[in-house]
């Protein structure tokens, strides 16, 4: 199939994926007991007065009404207005996702670092004492959850050797007029070493709490893949030409053993996204995970829906460049 | 690609330090800037409308930079603040203010009576969004003369007062408000408080600035920074590290823990928010024996110093010691054998236990799941069986709005302003939303206290309808909250009874 035709269906897969996602996130957090306007409902409210606020809300008319009137706004990019922070949703998710991109993309990157580097160790050193340390460390790696490993670091790095913050994404004292909200990569394009380290200082914990399950994840299956790899004829055969066991794996077997698991990485991305949301909490980061435990605790039901649809866009799309790597990346593929 | 060599792994080992000692945080005995790591976000800076204008959590936050109309000790008594006096006239039918001379708002304009009478306008307006708008209702037609506001009562409520020192009573800038609107107000709000916000990142940090000119006097620490530190764990650490000067609502283990740590003190002193369980009248509870029973069965010294490490208070009514309908003769003793007597009465035994839900949240209130199970496991020693269901707050409220609680509910209920309406008032009369029970002899016992102009006897009548709801276990009060703070011992707290965190009243120790 022509990858432009391929593109093409995808998109529309992920127009139809958004819109039966709007409307389970809609009803369900209707259905869903507790709403916003019983949290404020002051002590002696009347019936008129719980009315008032229903109006005020637009809670007073029907699922379906309400459905047809918020997705009426969304397509024209009004995704209405926060209850609990009496804000444009669009705005605050807008505002919001740089944070968590920047956190999950350096997650992501030190989880491909770590995970890279300890399946070509364990390549390298097959069959001996250290591939089974590594495995080891891959086992643990594995079983302990990101939340757990970000106590740990509280604790290790924050309380007993406080080398970096606990809490937030940047110091309160630094005054950084930025013009956009991608303050780690805008630090670098500006050279602004001080901001960087602040934000590194900040985001380093959270950031590898949630790669090292991810970096046990990718070094076990690229070793696994470069394990097969190592015994094709092509492989062989570049040994018997003489090359270093080194060049063998890096040249020769990692571009092709790589493929399987960028697959795996993609997917493991967006639950990595998802990860975000009990990380950004832990360390009061300010992203967009942090926002959506609010809006919940506090049935902010337009915030709800606002992040649950940036969420899912943020998914599809992710799958979608992973899909289009790959297929750029596998002639079998590309050439249809 | 970079090779790995001596020499790099010597830079990279060099940057390294760089980073940890550029970023290290500052642990100096002398506090610059306080830092505060609190347990709420902040998620409006209009503390008069909206969900966050009723949420209790973070009134402190708000009244470091605007001002109540009446101020509020730190005992739950009134003082002169932006009105320094107030009363009603001879016959109630008019209400009479006087506002403070000489304050101005944060961008250095004079505050005067008309911001006073425009914040009460607006908030008594329907369209607002001001959740108490039908307390502010019920005054209206406002005049001014000089420093002077008279207005009409439109609608005796005796407490009206009291609610200019609690939720939505804060005096809003007119001259400013109008001319930025709420968005320009969210971006950059002035009070008359004693701090001006210099920065706020949502869901990070606010910092505030020191009012050099707050009527009040200005505060101790210049600049202060509160983090909205949202997980309990996470804000011990930030005060075992350093990181913040002084935090809250942190498990009273960690407290115990950390209070005598070098360094670190700590402050522990009774709020007016209560621990009780709502008493639904349906099913079983329709039986008086049931509900006394379940009342003697709780031996509530005991679960406060064995679940609590002793952090409460125990209670009988729903009014604590600070409150002024409080009545210490008014108990409801533990007595196990006497409930045993009374579930006999009806027919229940332990063999024969007469059986309902209690309905609890876990992790909202310390210890608040524990302290079910352990009423479940003394309830079952008397012949009760309770199956615990637990439910998000957000829950509760609905449930509680709509009259479905379970025939047990255990909630937490704030009252910073100590008046018998807002805790046994609002909580027990049937019409209100936040009142589960709807028995008549109830209803008519609150029903003429709403209006009544005889403080006096207002009071003496909520002591008796106390007293009524005791004798006949309507509700369960249970405790009142201690509130853990964990400070620098290089800063002086002064703890608020009605809960609030207040940097004003902070000083270098």
């Amino acid at each position: 199939m022509p990858i432009l035709k391929r593109l093409f269906i995808r998109i529309l897969s992920i127009a139809v994926t958004l819109i039966g996602v709007s409307i389970i996130v809609f009803v369900v957090i209707r259905v869903v007991p507790g709403n916003p306007i019983s949290m404020m409902l002051p002590p002696g409210a009347s019936d008129d007065d719980i009315l008032r606020l229903k109006t005020l809300y637009g809670f007073d008319k029907s699922i379906i009404e309400q459905f047809f009137i918020w997705i009426s706004g969304v397509l024209s990019g009004d995704f209405g207005t926060s209850i609990s922070l009496r804000q444009p949703v669009l705005s605050l998710v807008l505002g919001r996702l740089p944070a968590t991109l920047e956190l999950s993309l350096l997650a992501l990157l030190i989880a491909c670092i770590l995970g890279g580097t300890l399946s070509l160790l364990g390549t390298r050193l097959r069959e001996t004492k250290i591939e089974g340390i590594i495995d080891g460390i891959n086992g643990i790696a594995m079983s302990i959850p990101d939340f757990l490993w970000g106590l740990i670091f509280i604790l290790l790095f924050g309380v007993m050797w406080p080398i970096f913050h606990i809490s937030g994404r940047i110091s309160p004292f630094l005054d950084i007029d930025y013009s956009t909200q991608f303050y780690l990569m805008e630090s670098i394009l500006r050279f602004d070493l001080k901001v960087f380290t602040d934000l590194l200082a900040h985001m380093l914990m959270p950031a590898v709490a949630l790669s090292i399950p991810l970096a046990a994840i990718i070094s076990q299956l690229l070793k696994q893949s470069l394990k097969e790899t190592m015994h094709l004829d092509y492989v062989t055969l570049s040994r018997t030409k003489g090359y270093s066991e080194n060049h063998v794996i890096l040249k020769e077997a990692l571009p092709n053993a790589v493929l399987p698991t960028l697959t795996l990485v993609g997917v493991q991305f967006t639950f990595l996204i998802g990860g975000t949301v009990i990380i950004e909490r832990l360390f009061s980061y300010e992203g967009l995970g942090n926002m959506a435990i609010d809006a919940v605790i506090n049935r902010d039901l337009p915030l709800i829906q606002g992040i649950v649809i940036l969420f899912a866009l943020i998914f599809t799309v992710v799958n979608l460049l992973v899909d289009l790597t790959y297929t750029l990346l596998n002639p079998k593929l590309r050439d249809g | 690609m970079i090779k790995i060599n001596r020499r790099n792994l010597l830079k990279i080992s060099a940057a390294s330090a760089a980073l940890g000692t550029a970023t290290k945080p500052v642990f100096s005995s002398a506090i610059d800037e306080l830092v505060i790591a609190y347990n709420v976000n902040l998620p409006s800076w209009d503390p008069t409308v909206g969900l966050s204008s009723v949420n209790p959590t973070i009134q402190g936050i708000y009244q470091s930079v605007f001002d109540l109309f009446i101020a509020q000790n730190t005992d739950l008594s009134f003082g002169p603040g932006l009105i320094t006096d107030w009363g009603w006239n001879d016959d109630k039918s008019q209400i009479h203010m006087t506002v403070r001379d000489g304050v101005s708002w944060h961008d250095g304009s004079p505050f005067t009576a008309e911001d006073v009478v425009w914040s009460l306008e607006r908030a008594g307006n329907p369209d607002s969004g001001n959740p108490i708008q039908f307390v502010w209702g019920t005054i209206g037609n406002y005049s001014i003369d000089g420093n002077h506001i008279t207005a009409d009562v439109l609608r005796y409520d005796p407490t009206i007062f009291k609610w200019m020192s609690f939720l939505t009573g804060y005096v809003m800038p007119k001259a400013y408000y109008e001319k930025v609107g709420a968005e320009g107000f969210e971006a950059a709000p002035i009070g008359t408080g004693p701090y001006m916000v210099d920065k706020f990142e949502r869901n990070a940090f606010v910092r505030l600035k020191a009012n050099a000119n707050y009527w009040g006097g200005k505060p101790e620490f210049e600049n202060v920074t509160i983090k909205f530190v949202t997980d309990a764990s996470s804000r011990v650490a930030e005060i075992e590290s350093g990181n913040s000067h002084v935090t809250l609502e942190m498990p009273y283990e960690e407290y115990d823990r950390l209070r005598g740590k070098s360094g670190i003190s700590g402050t522990a002193a009774p709020v007016s928010d209560i621990g009780m369980i709502f008493l639904n009248d349906i099913d079983v509870m329709l039986d008086p024996n049931v509900r006394m029973a379940a009342a003697h069965a709780i031996n509530k010294p005991l679960i406060i110093e064995r679940l609590m490490s002793g952090y409460g208070v125990a209670i009988d009514t729903l009014q604590t010691p600070d409150y002024s309908a409080y009545d210490p003769s008014i108990s409801v003793a533990y007595n196990p054998e006497k409930s045993v007597e009374l579930l006999a009465a009806s027919g229940y035994s332990t063999d024969n236990p007469v059986k309902f839900k209690i309905q609890t949240t876990k992790g909202f209130k310390p210890k608040d799941y524990e302290v079910i199970q352990a009423i479940v496991g003394l309830w079952r020693k008397v012949g009760i069986e309770a199956e615990i269901e637990v439910y998000e707050i957000a829950k509760h409220y609905e449930l509680r709005a709509t009259d479905t609680l379970a025939p047990a509910a255990f909630y937490n209920w704030g009252n910073s302003v100590g008046d018998p309406t807002t805790s046994t008032g609002f909580a027990m009369f049937g019409p209100s939303p936040h009142s589960v029970w709807d028995g008549e002899d109830l209803i008519n016992m609150i029903g003429p206290l709403w209006g009544e102009s005889d403080e006096a006897k207002r009071i003496e009548g909520w002591k008796a309808v106390d007293r009524h709801i005791a004798e006949n276990a309507l509700v369960i009060p249970l405790l009142q909250y201690i509130q853990p703070i964990l400070h620098s011992s290089g800063v002086n707290v002064v703890p608020h009874a009605s809960g609030a965190l207040l940097p004003h009243l902070m000083t270098r120790g």
